[in-house]
């Protein structure tokens, strides 16, 4: 039935800078068995090296040079758009920082493993290919290959308990979401004969029209579907693992997992429901649009809310990151109003970006304070920092800011061209709940401003080193240029569509 | 049009002083305050060189700037200036250095980051009035209350951390409602320049149902209303201005209120005319509440700066009535007391200041008698109260008077309002005098008071310095005051005129 694929059809190419990061993980897995362990410097080094190399490639491709092929590829399992582009472009600069923020943390924890790294690059593949698929059995393939490192990493501190609870907590719950995932994805084939988002597409435009039960089956189908994804993003009510696993997993862990799990999700999410399944079903049933608003409100009304009663700064963090995905699933919805669901994807990918550099900064500065013990990390460490490191406290205020959403800083971008998306598909009252809440999440931003610059207080902090100290630049140097030349984050995004061939 | 124009000049000019402060590598702190004093000086003298250039008889923007910044998103940096804003950055350019070299010796701790904020302060509220693009506008808007925040939480009162948390959220939760309507209005117009949209609004051609207009005209209103403060939105200004160092104070009520006031006439009465006139006579109703409440609430004052704090949202009913007069008396008296109140509410916050630093209390009844001891204070305090409550020949009466008579002349409101706002002046006398009297006159009784020094050249030179330009300013204005008009007049009467025309179409 299946005939054996050629070399050539494959158009392999369209998935470079995947192929280059795999090559190059691939040579630092056996490259750092023979990397002693006082001089795993190397291969954090040779690491970066991986990443920038592919991250040179998708920015290229993104800004429009032709490196590689474009188009469908691997007999229709890959994609290679500027969609996919940008979201390799997000998971990389990710990945990039990531590494930056974790090789200090883990010399001062005396954590000398060089397969973190490895493991760190193989979880961005799975966001990249998760962006890149087009087919629902590729995007559960490549969800795994996102998360199964992630639940590795988070153990990376053991024997400290919370890290290992965070792992196990991460993985158990994280299996049960796949189980929904897949389930969903079985309905939907179930219900279209195809694997295909395209495929999909055409098959429910058809049932919409059809008979009944096969209507509910893609219901209940891409139901289980936003289950499953809505897990690995953090939103609610499938956020319950987050505040835990946040705070117990090795902070560089979060803060990489913070911003590239939902990358994944986000792209998988605006692939598999704007490209695959027309909101224009039934009348008197409810479609994904309606859903994905519920789970908007209930994920920012929650996020925002309950990170005010936090008095640790990474489980603050966490909270707020879910309160994030309420924003991007703004976007999500948005994409849900006919003719809007490229403006929403391009939305929901400054946003990604805009968010990338913000978290990863603000995860950055919490790896400045902790100690070895995972102390110092609660909101009243922090009091009297502009005192004692007053470069640590200003970035910090301006990755705050960036989180609030402040003009001239990369978060107000992000925020602006989400409000826009929902306000161009008609989704007013989502927009409004999205500004409130805006003010709501000021509060408990400030707070961190309040305790850094206007308390009294002498907090200590790890000695700076230069890798974490490029990773401050970087992300602080991101915030503010993408804020005050936004042209950067919209010009990469400009071409991105969700459509597929059609 | 494309080379560096002067509003962008102007913009930068703080810019650069607040990045020689921090990126000079070891500078005193001594020199960090005459770099900010310098570069606000700078900033005035090119002000003074717009006011020069400005040309009168232009109708709308003068001394544009465009650029594309994101050309995907129709957004563009626009900068301009034309009579409505002219006098009002003129305004901030003139109380920036006063502010600044008020704080040479109150401010101790900290100091570099002062100035920064203070600089940061200026370009920010500098680009809420040369702003004619929405994105960069609301960019400017909202950035304003980083720096404020800031001042207030770091060099302010006892309770400087909830004055501060409480001015931001607060005027952010305004503020954010009409990023919404900012959105929606660039959306339908397809671009954020607020000249195009303007057009289009007067060529009738954007297409706003009458709910759609109202609902933006209150997306818009709050956000100014809140940051006015027009009541009963006003809980956040008596908190931030009793808190705040006596600089953040003068620039919080000289300037930072305006940018209220400005955006009713730049964005409400210029997009919405149609809304403007439906709601005219309620905001005004709000407005006279807020000009009775406010004098009632400054004369049962026992904290002098929480006086002038109440007595801010008194004034500003004023500046609000003027403005929903909708007429060109109305509107061009509205302008002139925005600058006569910073000027005025400046120069009492500066007074107060001076009393709080010498004797660390702000309470009334700890003075008395103080015309004894510091003669020369106490009469320029005199001046800057008579000029505050409005008393001919001083600045304070031609804008106040100038209010009455546009809202006595107007079309949507009428003799009823000039007479209760009328009564606010009357009210204002009341208090001011109530205050200065208890302060100044009376028995010099008790002995901290009697140690006090007047204010001289050679001793309290930065302290003068503050206070002076305040009073020819004030004096000045009240003698002569139809150059001010003069500039203002042409974009006005276009204004009115259009808002004329609106009301006969929609009859």
């Amino acid at each position: 039935m299946f005939e054996v694929p050629v070399f050539d059809d494959l158009n392999a190419w369209a998935a470079l800078p995947i192929i280059l990061l795999a090559l190059g993980t691939s040579i630092l897995l056996v490259a750092d068995l023979f990397i002693p362990e006082d001089r795993k410097r190397l291969t954090a080094s040779l690491a970066l090296g991986g990443v920038t190399v592919s991250l040179v490639v998708a920015m290229l491709q993104a800004l429009g040079v032709e490196i590689g092929e474009q188009g469908a590829a691997f007999a229709d399992m890959f994609i290679a758009d500027q969609f996919t582009y940008v979201v390799n472009v997000i998971a990389l600069s990710s990945a990039f920082i990531g590494i930056l923020v974790s090789y200090d943390y883990f010399e001062r924890a005396e954590v000398k493993r060089g397969e973190y790294y490895s493991l760190l690059l193989f979880s961005t593949m799975g966001a990249m290919l998760m962006g890149a698929s087009r087919n629902l059995v590729m995007i559960f393939v490549a969800l795994e290959l996102l998360s199964i490192p992630l639940y590795l990493l988070s153990a990376f501190r053991k024997p400290i308990a919370a890290s290992e609870e965070s792992a196990l907590k991460y993985f158990l719950l994280g299996a049960f979401s796949s189980g929904f995932l897949v389930y969903g994805i079985t309905l939907l084939y179930g219900a279209t004969g195809t694997f295909d988002i395209d495929g999909i597409w055409t098959a429910a435009v058809e049932i919409i029209d059809g008979e009944i039960s096969r209507q509910f089956t893609l219901i209940a189908g891409f139901g289980l579907v936003i289950v499953g994804l809505g897990f690995k993003v953090g939103a609610v009510p499938f956020h319950g693992w987050q505040p835990d696993v946040y705070q117990g997993a090795p902070t560089p862990v979060t803060a990489f997992m913070s911003v590239t799990a939902k990358t994944g999700g986000f792209a998988a999410m605006l692939r598999v429901l704007v490209a695959g399944i027309p909101v224009v079903v039934a009348e008197d049933i409810a479609m994904w649009q309606d859903t994905i608003q519920v789970i908007a409100l209930l994920t920012l009304v929650l996020g925002n809310f309950v990170a005010i009663m936090q008095d640790e700064l990474k489980r603050m963090l966490a909270y707020s990151s879910i309160a994030h995905a309420g924003y991007l699933l703004i976007a999500v919805a948005a994409g849900g109003t006919e003719g809007i669901g490229d403006q929403a994807a391009q939305s929901a990918l400054i946003y990604l970006l805009a968010y990338t550099f913000t978290n990863i900064g603000a995860f950055a500065v919490v790896v400045a304070m902790e100690h070895v013990d995972y102390s110092g990390t609660k909101l009243n460490d922090l009091k009297g920092l502009s005192n004692t490191n007053p470069m640590l406290a200003a970035v910090m205020a301006l990755f705050m800011f960036s989180l609030t959403g402040i003009p001239g800083t990369a978060g107000f971008v992000g925020k602006w061209f989400v409000f826009k998306a929902a306000i161009d598909a008609d989704l007013v009252l989502l927009a409004v709940v999205g500004v409130l809440t805006s003010v709501v999440s000021a509060f408990y931003y400030l707070r961190v401003v309040v305790n850094m610059y206007m308390e009294p207080g002498t907090p200590e902090t790890q000695p700076e080193t230069p890798s974490l100290r490029w990773a401050l630049g970087i992300t602080a140097a991101g915030t503010l240029i993408l804020g005050i030349l936004p042209y950067f984050m919209t010009e990469l995004a400009e071409g991105v569509t969700v459509a597929l061939i059609r | 049009m494309n080379e560096l124009s002067l509003p962008t000049i102007l913009l930068l000019a703080p810019v650069v002083g607040m990045l020689v402060i921090m990126f000079w590598r070891n500078m005193s702190e001594n020199r960090a305050k005459w770099v900010a004093l310098i570069a606000s000086l700078v900033t005035f003298g090119l002000s003074l060189l717009m006011l020069v250039a400005f040309d009168p008889d232009v109708d709308g923007m003068q001394m544009e700037e465009i650029h594309n910044w994101i050309p995907g998103a129709n957004i563009s940096y626009r900068v301009g200036v034309d009579g409505i804003s002219i006098w009002l950055v003129m305004l901030t350019t003139f109380i920036m250095p006063l502010a600044i070299v008020s704080s040479f010796e109150t401010i101790k701790e900290r100091v570099k980051l002062y100035y920064i904020f203070m600089l940061m302060m200026e370009t920010a509220m500098l680009g809420v009035f040369l702003a004619q693009d929405l994105f960069l506008f609301y960019v400017f808007w909202e950035l304003t209350l980083v720096p404020m925040y800031f001042l207030i939480g770091i060099w302010g009162a006892e309770q400087r951390i909830y004055a501060a948390v409480k001015f931001f959220l607060y005027t952010m939760a305004g503020s954010i409602l009409m990023l919404l309507a900012i959105l929606w209005l660039g959306i339908n117009a397809g671009t954020f320049d607020v000249i195009q949209i303007q057009e289009m609004v007067q060529a009738g051609s954007l297409g706003m149902s009458e709910t759609t207009q109202r609902l933006l005209f209150v997306g818009f209103f709050m956000a100014f209303a809140i940051k006015v403060p027009i009541w009963p939105f006003h809980s956040w200004l008596p908190d931030a201005h009793v808190q705040a160092p006596t600089a953040g104070s003068v620039i919080l009520a000289g300037v930072l209120l305006k940018l209220g006031t400005y955006g009713l006439i730049r964005y409400n009465l210029f997009l919405f005319p149609e809304a403007s006139r439906d709601f005219a006579p309620y905001i005004a109703v709000l407005a006279v509440i807020g000009i009775i409440y406010g004098a009632w609430v400054s004369f049962a004052q026992t904290d002098v700066k929480k006086l002038v704090a109440y007595s801010s949202v008194s004034h500003l009913g004023f500046v609000v009535l003027g403005i929903f007069a909708l007429n060109s008396i109305g509107v061009q008296g509205a302008i002139l007391q925005s600058v006569n109140h910073g000027i005025s509410t400046g120069g009492l916050f500066l007074i107060v200041g001076i009393l709080y630093d010498r004797r660390h209390t702000k309470a009334i009844e700890a003075f008395g008698g103080i015309w004894k001891v510091m003669p020369l204070f106490a009469g320029i305090a005199l001046v800057i109260t008579l000029s505050s409550m409005g008393l001919p020949g001083l600045n304070g009466f031609v804008g106040e008077f100038t209010i009455l008579l546009g809202s006595a002349g107007s079309e949507v409101l009428g003799m009823w309002y000039t007479a209760f706002g009328a009564l606010g002046v009357i009210l204002a006398a009341v208090y001011m005098l109530f205050m200065w009297n208890k302060v100044f006159m009376g028995p010099l009784d008790k002995p901290e008071n009697a140690a006090l020094q007047d204010l001289t050249w050679s001793r309290n030179w930065h302290e003068l310095g503050a206070l002076v330009p305040i009073l020819i300013m004030a004096i000045l204005i009240g003698i002569y005051p139809s150059p001010f008009f003069e500039l203002m007049d042409g974009t006005v009467s276009e204004l009115t005129s259009f808002l004329d025309s609106v009301a006969i179409v929609s009859r």
